[in-house]
């Protein structure tokens, strides 16, 4: 990281809410994968957790190679959804405040039982087909943001970061096609 | 499993906790500021993967040097590198396609149920059919790929 001469205006534009939010939530998410990994050496990676689940309902080969782990995926899994409400619970209902939260202006916001909600403004069918892509490249690729992205780039593993450059590249090109055809949110 | 130490489950459900918590933060759980992201409204989320990285890269590359092996499974640490072959490229390009297509990805899709956004079960959902769809077709063809095999 050396200190580029880069225009502080083009920064701003480029880092409109700054850096710290996005690197103390991706550390947290590094501290995460290094619990598990220092407990049990696993190198804990999230989409494999929906091959390893449908093993419980399907035969499949594909699906049965995971029985070993689908126990603990499942756990791991639900200890992201609650490590969510968590976040939901304190800095997005404002129980800690916290300079590095800002409420935002996308989604909508709502509460439940003086806890303070958030949900997506972008459409179900892109949800859906979105994921559908999701679950299919994940799978046949290898691993996703957090198996190639955070483990795989975190060993230095070449595969990881071929397919980290891949992934990305093809996302950034597919959202700015889309936006470019109008769809928003 | 029987044998799993009594502390195994308790510590991958912290490290869940703490992986969501983080996801939640970075505000990763929001498909709109992924697309911010993409669309280079906002790229400050690199700093997500790539603070998350650098924090396992360091106990990936210090562990193997303090200890033989991990205390609750016993299991080596080792880099477990995964093979290199056309799969990663297809893969990630069709994962590419659905991640810059919804803004969202597996791991952040969990952790923004937990946020509240009810929505994003639309796209665990088609995350789920997807793995469906491409384990049977695999599965299918893994077993039809050997019956030549053992023909000859």
């Amino acid at each position: 990281m050396v200190a580029d001469p880069v225009p502080l205006q083009l920064t701003a534009e480029l880092f409109p809410n700054g850096i710290s939010r996005y690197a103390v939530g991706g550390m947290l998410v590094g501290l995460g994968t290094v619990v598990i990994y220092v407990g049990t050496g696993i190198p804990a990676g999230a989409s494999t957790f929906l091959e390893s689940t449908l093993s419980y309902v399907s035969g499949q080969s594909r699906f049965q190679r995971y029985v070993a782990s689908r126990d603990w995926r499942v756990v791991f899994t639900l200890g992201i959804i609650l490590g969510g409400l968590a976040f939901a619970a304190t800095v997005q209902s404002g129980v800690i405040t916290t300079s590095l939260y800002e409420a935002g202006t996308t989604g909508e916001r709502y509460e439940v039982g003086g806890v303070t909600l958030w949900a997506t403004d972008v459409q179900a069918w892109r949800l859906l087909v979105g994921g559908l892509f999701v679950g299919i490249g994940t799978r046949i690729g290898k691993g996703c943001t957090s198996g190639h992205g955070v483990c795989g780039v975190g060993s230095a593993s070449k595969t990881s970061i071929v397919g980290v450059m891949t992934f990305l590249t093809v996302a950034i090109a597919t959202a700015q096609i889309v936006a470019a055809l109008g769809v928003s949110p | 499993m029987a044998d799993r130490h009594p502390l195994f489950m308790p510590l991958i459900l912290v490290g869940g906790l703490l992986f969501g918590f983080g996801l939640g933060f970075s505000q990763m759980a929001r498909p709109e500021v992924v697309l911010q992201f993409l669309q280079f409204e906002d790229i400050g989320l690199l700093f997500v993967m790539f603070g998350a990285a650098i924090v396992s890269g360091i106990a990936f590359a210090v562990m193997p040097r303090l200890r033989d092996s991990a205390p609750l499974t016993g299991d080596r640490y080792e880099r477990r590198l995964k093979p290199f072959d056309r799969n990663v490229l297809i893969g990630g390009a069709i994962f590419g396609i659905g991640w810059g297509l919804s803004g969202i990805c597996p791991g952040a899709a969990y952790a923004s149920l937990g946020v509240g956004n009810v929505s994003i079960l639309w796209a665990l959902a088609g995350m789920f059919v997807g793995a469906y769809l491409q384990g049977v077709w695999r599965s299918t063809r893994a077993t039809t790929d050997i019956v030549p095999s053992d023909a000859d």
